[in-house]
């Protein structure tokens, strides 16, 4: 579904992604991981053209840098890591600027299409109770569900997560993933993301890529890259011990 | 509809308090006009034109002669359907002097607000407007040079002024999205703020140099920066109602793209927005609008700042309302504001920039209390 290859991405002389290849097929959720700084989510704003980049990013097979970017967002949706909604948009607003890919011009009335999506995006994520209320008053949760609801009404068939659920608390990292679980379940779909959250990746990737300073150190199945040796070596400690000293302060709980 | 709004906004009301936070203002979100659609009904647009016309005959009645509607209304129909005008002195007062000038602010009004709206969709920021580019700066230092170097052009001599403030606009435009290019490819708003500021600076810098040179001119100068449609004339009108008219156009084809743009640049590129393309033509699109206002009026602070932030409290942030309101909101602006200058002080004329800048800037200390008050 998605390739990319030799993908290398340099701000002025300093290289942050350096000649990158992998490729992503259908039904897979690809978890990009390694620390901060390893050049994961410059990896997503290639494949979204927002940075410059050599190299080839195909979409079953065509250039994505040579497609319109109204073309690319029918095929590719982003859910990013943070929102800052400038003005007073209500929640239904910024969902339906999720089918602006896929509505033709500005004069042409509401489609059936377009407002079952929107419908559909509000209530698969639960904020269809909310659809009048303003952006600016909703929890970050909220926000984000908002902004899930809006890449589902896009109807892409790869997504690209940002750390999506970085700044939420629990009970919305579980309903996001959960989301997000139940959305690949459909045939066609891939799902790409960065986390930072080891366990999370391994709880809900297929596969994963580690990088570490701009080059891919592993990729392949979760269970294979995510060993504790290699993890080790790219964040420079044991990593397993530490989550295991996080586990058992719940040691004695029950 | 009118019941579910109000009684989402109660539910809001009881859950905002319920969780500690500050209840929202309601009766903005619980406006009936703002959840009836995405576009303006006709009927909405007919209610803000007559406000607009009605607020434009008010201004044509008074002066520092008043005159009264009826005649003012018989006049003017008198004009539209050519019949012989009966002497008086309201048609001497109304068609060569004041009908065009009130035109003129109308559209000026409009225009600028219209600009202002714009910008700051596309940058996302609520203390942008037209001038924010740089280019009104520019428009003026033409001026300012045509002033008070007598620079007149042959074919067009009384409209010195007026040109070279559209063609130093021009300038100032490639100028400015050139350095920008060159700095920054992806043309990033803190670059445009960026550059416009400089620019801006470096303008007036050359303007302070030259009236430091002009001698007499000085007064002309300093009367002109400060923006006067006084002398306005029925071609300027025109030429001011063709501008609007198109690059109006050109925005609102764009208001699905601006309401993106004022959700998040990232998110407008997400959903498929081509950011550069449409970052160029609002750009484009508002420095003609300026250019040409600023060369008909002269540099008029505010409008385009504070009309679209008290339209966006009626109406909403969406574009595809926010556009047409802040067309007519500004009109309305300016009428009242070249009113008051004309009036305030009879038989002294107030510059009009002094006066929109004066209660532009109250008018925006109010609304930046009001929103964090809540």
């Amino acid at each position: 579904m998605l390739q990319v290859h030799n993908l290398t991405v340099s701000y002025g002389s300093h290289t942050v992604v350096d000649h990158l290849s992998f490729q992503v097929v259908e039904g897979q959720w690809l978890m990009i991981v390694g620390p901060n700084g390893a050049g994961k989510s410059t990896i997503l704003n290639a494949i979204t053209q927002g940075v410059n980049y050599t190299g080839t990013v195909l979409l079953n097979g065509t250039d994505v840098k040579k497609q319109k970017a109204s073309s690319r967002a029918r095929e590719i949706g982003v859910l990013a890591q943070n929102h800052h909604v400038g003005y007073e948009f209500t929640v239904e607003e910024i969902v339906r600027l999720g089918r602006y890919a896929h509505s033709s011009g500005l004069l042409s009335g509401r489609r059936n299409e377009d407002e079952a999506a929107v419908q559909r995006a509000l209530e698969l994520t639960g904020m269809a109770p909310q659809r009048q209320q303003s952006v600016l008053t909703l929890s970050g949760g909220e926000l984000q569900r908002t902004f899930l609801a809006q890449v589902f009404a896009q109807g892409p068939r790869l997504l690209l997560l940002d750390e999506p659920t970085n700044h939420l608390d629990l009970v919305y990292q579980k309903q996001v993933f959960a989301l997000i679980s139940e959305w690949l379940k459909t045939p066609g779909r891939a799902v790409v993301s960065v986390v930072h959250d080891l366990s999370l990746a391994r709880a809900f990737g297929t596969n994963a890529l580690l990088m570490h300073k701009g080059r891919a150190v592993a990729q392949g199945e979760v269970k294979d890259v995510m060993s504790s040796g290699q993890l080790d070596r790219v964040y420079g400690m044991d990593v397993r011990d530490w989550m295991r000293t996080m586990l058992s302060q719940w040691d004695g709980d029950e | 509809m009118a019941i579910l709004s109000a009684r989402n906004c109660r539910k809001h009301h009881t859950k905002a308090n319920g969780d500690g936070k500050r209840p929202h203002l309601c009766f903005l979100k619980g406006n009936d006009m703002r959840k009836k659609a995405e576009h303006f009904r006709l009927s909405e647009y007919l209610i803000f034109a007559g406000i607009t016309l009605f607020t434009l005959c008010a201004c044509i009645c008074i002066g520092s002669v008043n005159i009264p509607m009826n005649e003012t209304l018989t006049v003017i129909w008198n004009a539209i359907i050519r019949a012989p005008q009966p002497e008086s002195l309201a048609a001497s007062i109304i068609l060569p002097v004041r009908l065009p000038r009130v035109i003129c602010v109308a559209l000026s009004g409009a225009a600028l607000s219209l600009a202002g709206a714009a910008m700051q969709g596309l940058l996302k920021n609520p203390l942008a407007d037209g001038s924010t580019l740089g280019v009104s700066s520019g428009a003026s230092l033409g001026a300012v040079l045509a002033i008070a170097f007598g620079i007149t052009f042959p074919a067009i001599p009384f409209a010195g002024t007026m040109i070279m403030a559209i063609i130093f606009a021009f300038l100032s435009l490639l100028i400015i999205l050139g350095l920008s290019y060159k700095l920054d490819y992806s043309l990033s708003t803190n670059t445009i703020i960026l550059i416009g500021v400089i620019y801006s600076m470096f303008v007036s810098s050359a303007m302070n140099v030259i009236i430091a040179f002009a001698g007499d001119k000085v007064k002309d100068i300093t009367f002109w920066t400060m923006g006067s449609l006084q002398n306005s004339s029925y071609k300027n009108a025109v030429i001011l109602a063709g501008v609007l008219l198109i690059c109006g156009g050109i925005l609102f084809s764009l208001a699905r793209e601006l309401n993106a743009f004022a959700v998040g640049e990232d998110n407008a590129r997400h959903i498929g927005v081509d950011v550069r393309k449409t970052k160029l033509i609002v750009l484009i699109t508002v420095s003609i609008l300026i250019g040409v206002c600023v060369s008909i009026g002269g540099t008029i602070g505010f409008v385009g700042l504070v009309t679209p932030h008290m339209v966006r409290m009626l109406v909403g942030p969406n574009h595809k309302r926010l556009l047409p309101a802040s067309a007519f909101g500004g009109a309305v602006f300016l009428l009242l504001a070249d009113l008051v200058a004309r009036i305030l002080l009879d038989p002294i004329e107030l510059p009009i920039g002094v006066v929109t800048s004066l209660v532009g800037a109250l008018v925006f200390i109010f609304i930046f209390y009001q929103t964090r008050k809540r």
